[in-house]
């Protein structure tokens, strides 16, 4: 749990942040939106103290997080940043093992632990240990940056444009991989990213940042329906809106009973993916199947149609 | 298998140490260049010796200069001590400005002759260039490192330690090399004010017109500077190199 309470941060006369208060709940994902400029970067850099507030409180698990020495503090929270910052001059096995090497773990802990993340990230520990980073493809970096961000088994980890410097194929790639070691470890996540599909794809709840300020933190669906302001419509995008909320929801929850003709779909794939397919086949409906493989239903084209309207 | 320039400077350095060993086998190739019945080979000491005390004059004058102006340039990149920069660098180029003949007519009358003149000269001249390199090496890191060394928790003594040095590392050997060769030339005028160097044998040509012995000190001065610059430049390239430059 993460509590900002009313932090504001000024430098000189200008006001970067202005008196935010989030409550960020355990095990979730929260991604921080908004337009180069907004504080978002700075409000995130606050709750590791890589910025100190010029006033407010955070507070994580109910514990000021100034109550720690700053690097300390830092030891117990992952961190990972746009263009992966590795350390150009260790190997990969070391850049995984700075924090557990700083908090002073014995060795035979730091090498299991190094192995277990690097098969999480599906590199191989023997051939990729070794190497030093600039060997390493983009999306490669990219995921020992994370790796790095985690292995002292934070119970927060903060990104900030984490997926920035990928191509569209490794990033898509990147963010599921992200979710399922999400899941994994049981991580808060806060992620900073300027791409709202980014956002609503990893969300649990988004905050929107303008001008310094939060002007909604909602859940991406609350956010679709309601936007708070034009501001927060016009990052969503109008054209998009539709296509967002059917993107946000699995077709588990569309299905209807019945049967449909042709090639299923997983239940556990998105509304927007169904709708394509239907679009693209030009089917009515989609026969629907459950994770064991058994048929569960159908999903129809003006069944999906209907939910994708916004409210009148 | 070894490449060409790597075979030549093992070529030159044998040369070098068969000379310095045994002079008197190069005596026919020196003979043209002096008169008849003087010595074509110097005899008024050992080469060997000669060369020896003339790489610790400078070994020693670059050490300190190294830790002096390592620490200077550390201590001025701090944040603490950010405000003292443009003095160190006045200070600094001071030093360099400084003639090293001037320095070495100021120090005799302190010091008296010998070595401790020729070192107080190449210590100041051989600042600058650690100086500068080590500032530049410090204060050009990639932001996005240091904002990740930050994130792990490293206090400010291990991203010092850990990364801001090893990753300067290759640009602040750039300016002991430089500095090093620097001071084995200058280091012969240190003769002047009878510090045991090279410059002696130089000195001893000039002052009883023996070509001879001019060339063979300047030749094994310039030989040492450039099998000693060689060698540290591999040695910035090896870890450069580890990093991906």
């Amino acid at each position: 749990m993460i509590e900002i309470e009313g932090i504001t941060k000024r430098y000189g006369e200008t006001t970067v942040v202005r008196d935010v208060s989030l409550t960020i709940a355990p095990r979730t994902v929260t991604v921080i939106v908004g337009t180069s400029g907004s504080g978002k970067t700075t409000l995130l850099r606050m709750i590791n103290r890589l910025v100190e507030p010029t006033s407010g409180t955070i507070k994580l698990d109910g514990e000021d997080n100034r109550s720690l020495p700053d690097y300390e503090l830092r030891r117990r929270i992952g961190y990972a940043i746009q263009g992966h910052g590795l350390f150009p001059h260790r190997t990969v096995a070391q850049n995984i093992a700075t924090v557990p090497t700083l908090l002073g773990w014995d060795g035979a802990r730091i090498e299991a632990k190094v192995t277990e993340l690097l098969t999480l990230f599906q590199l191989d520990p023997v051939a990729f240990g070794p190497r030093y980073p600039h060997e390493l493809s983009g999306g490669q970096q990219q995921r020992v940056g994370v790796a790095r961000a985690l292995a002292a088994e934070p119970k927060v980890l903060l990104m900030d444009e984490p997926f920035g410097a990928l191509d569209p194929i490794i990033r898509a790639k990147a963010q599921d991989d992200l979710l399922a070691i999400q899941k994994h470890f049981e991580t808060t996540i806060v992620l900073v990213t300027h791409d709202m599909e980014e956002a609503f794809h990893l969300a649990d709840r988004i905050a929107v940042m303008d001008k310094g300020e939060v002007v909604q933190y909602a859940t991406p669906a609350e956010m679709l329906v309601k936007p708070a302001t034009a501001f927060v419509e016009s990052l969503i995008g109008a054209g998009e809106r539709p296509f967002r909320l059917l993107a946000i929801e699995t077709v588990a929850d569309a299905v209807e009973p019945g049967a449909a003709e042709g090639e299923a779909i997983a239940s556990a794939a998105t509304q927007r993916e169904a709708l394509s397919t239907l679009l693209w086949t030009g089917r009515k409906a989609l026969p629907v199947i459950g994770p064991d493989g058994a048929l569960i239903g159908k999903v129809s084209l003006d069944g999906l149609v209907q939910r994708a309207a916004g409210p009148t | 298998m070894l490449r060409l320039p790597t075979l030549f400077r093992l070529f030159a350095f044998a040369v070098l140490v068969a000379f310095l060993i045994q002079p008197q086998w190069f005596e026919p190739l020196l003979r043209p260049l002096v008169q008849e019945n003087a010595p074509a080979i110097y005899n008024q000491g050992s080469l060997l010796q000669l060369t020896l005390l003339h790489l610790r004059t400078v070994a020693i004058a670059t050490a300190c200069a190294t830790v002096v102006a390592l620490a200077l340039a550390i201590l001025v990149t701090r944040r603490s001590g950010a405000e003292f920069l443009p003095l160190s660098r006045s200070l600094v180029n001071i030093g360099q400005t400084f003639p090293p003949v001037a320095v070495l007519a100021l120090a005799v009358p302190i010091f008296g002759f010998g070595e401790k003149p020729t070192l107080i000269a190449l210590f100041l001249y051989g600042l600058l260039p650690i100086f500068e390199n080590a500032l530049t090496g410090l204060t050009t890191l990639p932001p996005s490192i240091m904002e990740a060394a930050r994130g792990t928790g490293m206090t400010g003594r291990q991203r010092l330690m850990k990364i801001e040095l090893p990753l300067a590392m290759p640009v602040i050997l750039a300016g002991i090399r430089l500095s090093v060769v620097i001071s084995l030339a200058t280091a012969t005028i240190g003769s002047t004010v009878a510090a045991r160097t090279l410059g002696e044998v130089i000195i001893a040509g000039l002052q009883s017109n023996n070509l001879a012995f001019v060339v063979q000190g300047g030749l094994i001065v310039a030989v040492l500077a450039v099998l000693i610059h060689d060698a540290l430049q591999a040695a910035e390239r090896s870890l450069g190199s580890r990093m991906g430059r």
